[in-house]
């Protein structure tokens, strides 16, 4: 058997996080036959969805809360297989599911919510199931404290893709990550693995990314195409591999899983300052409209 | 020894204790250590030393944090209310009744001092926020407890961590109840020692006792001209009480003693008396300040230490009031002298000369040093854990010759002035108590007064000359030997 795999998915908020990394994961169940784990790592408990046709029921936080300690759960209550193709009764590779769940928004400490989650699957043995292929953690936002770094502490996840787009938001999160990355690559190991550009159909998209990839020391290990087919399947809790395989969508998938089962190319970031960041979007991408003379000026002044 | 050469030996005792640092340690204790005098009008606090700064990592200190000077110091003593730990359990159980604040009540009944309440925070309350559990406390508290009279919420690390907004709980309960619930924000990470603590508290007491009290400050309370406030007593060892009773003896009403033995009710009533008398200057200077602008109440310090301090301060605060009051102050002071008369006939003669080195927080650093000398004692080094700059301007005017003067003294440091200083008596905290008496030599704790006390007012004086005369003049001293020691024979 081949060493277990720990992955990570990070991007901005609302970035498509959830949804390609499902597709994804899906991807490499049923077309290369992968057993896979997803820890999401996201109080909503949404990392999930589309692999069990419902949101998780019971989160790891949840259920500890209601039994009084993490101590007293297991595993068995927490971690769910996968529903329609991705069943262990199914031929290809199986999925597992967890969520660590966590307090609702504006109270309590998220980030030790997930800390306590990965440990108590540590503790549990839930990397040591048999089989086991992959294990990929789909974690918030940002890495907005310890909390949330801890899928990229030592020992848990060595490769982290990152989820983002050609907006300018959204290549600053990734620069951002790459920081939390750099900060834990020399201590424990983690390394950046690559960007999956998640097309939004920005101007000059694909340029930015591979651009912001290639400063960073990594790849643009796929460029996603936007396609109505993933809100298709999205909306029957399904996602694109299992609603339609022979769709465009879905082969794009399966390359982006072939690439990253085959990535060879894990590298320690090298996060840009910020005056490098605007610099590069300024030279890939808008630069008439970016022009140190125009800023502060609406479009009617111009 | 000349005074000269006295500040000579005590300069190079600083050197020596500086040269075990690293530079940039060394640089920053420099600032801390200095030599004071009584007439150095050139220092702007005594012996120039700089205070209530972070320190320096690494050193075993012997503060504490926000969390203990706002539930262990200011509000904790209140014997009416219950004070909840709100948070993991260590710190409620840790600082469960080991100051000594001795109070009158059933405790369990209608008092509640020396008991641990506790929020016990496990995991999930960290996870998910603590605010429905403190919801679930508070009520628990009034059904298990319900001749309690209010409750405050002490805010232990986590809670700041997760921003648990006990403020709100507070005042939901509060409303739904008619309850005073105090919320208190005074994370043990706050602040550079427990001094921000009290200051929490101070401004607690301002905004939910005297300003948010309807029910309690419904009542009439009836007021004489002789009404007065006991502030900053915590009533170790009956403390208060033997302070209390003097001023009752000259006329006066003490109306409250803040905090030891204190209740909500008096502290509401506090509002109403012509004088406060503050005696912990550093924890309870900020309500006091308050009082005087918001109600007018002057306040003046006093020192009830030793009985040339408490004649001092007794006639200070005769001179407020009228002749009779000023009248029966002397009549008090003639009453005690031969109480003090005995007590220093007898053990003055034993004490002659002997030195002592202090180290403790809040007034004792300074306060207790006439004491001492009312025994013919000499304090030869002091120092505050938590102190600011007004209190080191204040001690200068207790010393009567160069002093050292150790500001938020480690126990390296500590160690090595005893050493190089060799006092016949060593008195300080808990933390350093088996330090020295392990070491061989005399000490007495005064934090809580090791089990002893009071040491306020003429009661105290006997007691406190008997403690020193046991502590230095015991037989045992003879009888031990250090291992080294007894290594060095063979």
């Amino acid at each position: 058997m081949a060493a277990l795999r720990q992955i990570a998915f990070y991007g901005k908020g609302g970035i498509g996080k959830s949804t390609t990394s499902q597709n994804t994961l899906a991807s490499m169940a049923y077309y290369f036959d992968k057993n896979i784990m997803i820890v999401g790592c996201d109080p909503k408990a949404d990392s999930t969805r589309l692999i069990l046709h419902e949101k998780a029921q019971n989160t790891i936080l949840q259920l500890a809360a209601e039994m009084g300690t993490v101590e007293d759960l297991e595993l068995e209550d927490a971690l769910k297989p996968g529903a329609g193709i991705f069943s262990p009764e199914m031929p290809h590779g199986w999925i597992n599911c967890t969520e660590s769940g966590g307090p609702e928004p504006g109270v309590g400490c998220a980030g030790r919510g997930v800390i306590t989650a990965i440990n108590f699957l540590e503790e549990e043995g839930a990397y040591e199931a048999e089989g086991l292929d992959f294990v990929s953690y789909d974690v918030l936002g940002d890495v907005v404290c310890g909390g949330f770094a801890m899928p990229i502490r030592e020992g848990k996840a060595q490769e982290i893709y990152i989820v983002m787009s050609g907006e300018m938001m959204a290549m600053y999160a990734a620069n951002n990550i790459s920081k939390g990355i750099l900060k834990y690559a020399n201590t424990g190991g983690v390394r950046l693995a690559g960007l999956i550009c998640n097309a939004r159909m920005t101007d000059f998209e694909y340029d930015l990314a591979w651009a912001l990839a290639r400063d960073l020391g990594t790849q643009m290990i796929h460029f996603v195409p936007r396609n109505n087919i993933v809100q298709r399947a999205e909306i029957r809790r399904m996602t694109v591999v299992e609603y339609s395989p022979k769709a465009d969508q879905a082969l794009e998938y399966k390359e982006l899983a072939r690439k990253i089962i085959n990535n060879d190319m894990k590298i320690i970031p090298t996060p840009l300052e910020m005056d490098d960041l605007e610099a590069l979007i300024m030279k890939y991408g808008l630069d008439e409209e970016a022009d140190e003379d125009n800023i502060g000026k609406s479009e009617a002044e111009l | 020894m000349g005074p000269e050469s006295l500040e000579a030996k005590q300069k190079a005792a600083i050197e020596e204790v500086l040269k075990a640092y690293p530079e940039k340690a060394a640089k920053n204790r420099a600032k801390h250590l200095g030599v004071g005098g009584p007439e150095d009008e050139s220092q702007k606090t005594c012996g120039n030393v700089r205070s209530n700064k972070k320190t320096v990592p690494g050193v075993m200190s012997q503060r504490g944090c926000a969390y203990a000077g706002s539930k262990g110091v200011v509000w904790g003593p209140v014997k009416d209310m219950v004070h909840i730990s709100h948070g993991p359990i260590g710190c409620g159980q840790y600082s469960r009744a080991g100051r000594r604040n001795y109070y009158i009540g059933t405790t369990g009944v209608d008092t509640f001092v020396t008991m641990n309440f506790s929020s016990d925070f496990q995991e999930k309350d960290i996870v998910f926020g603590g605010d429905k559990k403190l919801a679930v406390c508070l009520e628990e508290i009034d059904a298990l407890f319900p001749l309690n009279n209010g409750i405050t919420v002490q805010s232990e690390c986590p809670i700041g961590l997760i921003g648990d907004d006990i403020n709100a709980t507070s005042k939901q309960y509060a409303s739904k109840t008619g309850q005073t619930v105090v919320p208190v924000n005074c994370e043990g990470f706050r602040g550079v020692s427990q001094s921000l603590g009290h200051h929490i508290a101070n401004d607690t007491v301002r905004d939910y006792v005297f300003d948010a009290n309807p029910k309690t400050l419904g009542a009439p309370i009836e007021v004489t001209e002789y009404d007065v406030a006991i502030i900053g007593d915590y009533n170790i060892g009956g403390d208060a009480w033997s302070s209390r009773i003097l001023l009752e003896e000259m006329g006066l009403r003490v109306v409250a003693q803040w905090s030891g033995d204190a209740t909500l009710k008096e502290m509401v009533a506090t509002t109403k008396v012509k004088l406060n008398l503050l005696h912990c200057y550093r924890s309870m200077n900020y309500i006091s300040r308050h009082m005087e602008k918001e109600y007018g109440i002057p306040w003046i310090e006093y020192n009830f230490f030793g009985p040339s301090q408490t004649i001092k301060s007794l006639r200070k605060i005769a001179a407020f009031f009228d002749e009779s009051i000023q009248a029966k102050c002397e009549e008090v002071i003639a009453k005690y002298q031969p109480l003090v008369d005995a007590v220093v006939n007898k053990y003055r003669p034993r004490l002659e000369g002997k030195t002592v080195m202090l180290f403790v927080g809040g007034l004792r650093p300074r306060h207790v040093i006439g004491a001492y000398e009312d025994l013919g004692m000499e304090v030869i080094g002091t120092g505050y854990e938590f102190a600011h700059d007004d209190d080191y301007k204040r001690t200068k005017d207790e010393i009567f010759r160069s002093t050292v003067i150790y500001d938020d003294v480690n126990e390296y440091e500590l160690e090595a002035f005893v050493k190089a200083l060799q006092p016949d008596l060593v008195a300080s905290g808990i933390k350093e108590k088996y330090v020295f008496q392990k070491m061989g030599l005399p000490y007495r704790q005064m934090h809580s007064w090791d089990y002893s006390g009071p040491y306020h007012g003429y009661d105290g004086f006997a007691i406190f000359a008997q403690d020193m005369d046991l502590a230095i003049n015991s037989p045992v001293w003879a009888h031990t030997k250090a291992p080294w020691d007894k290594e060095g024979e063979a």
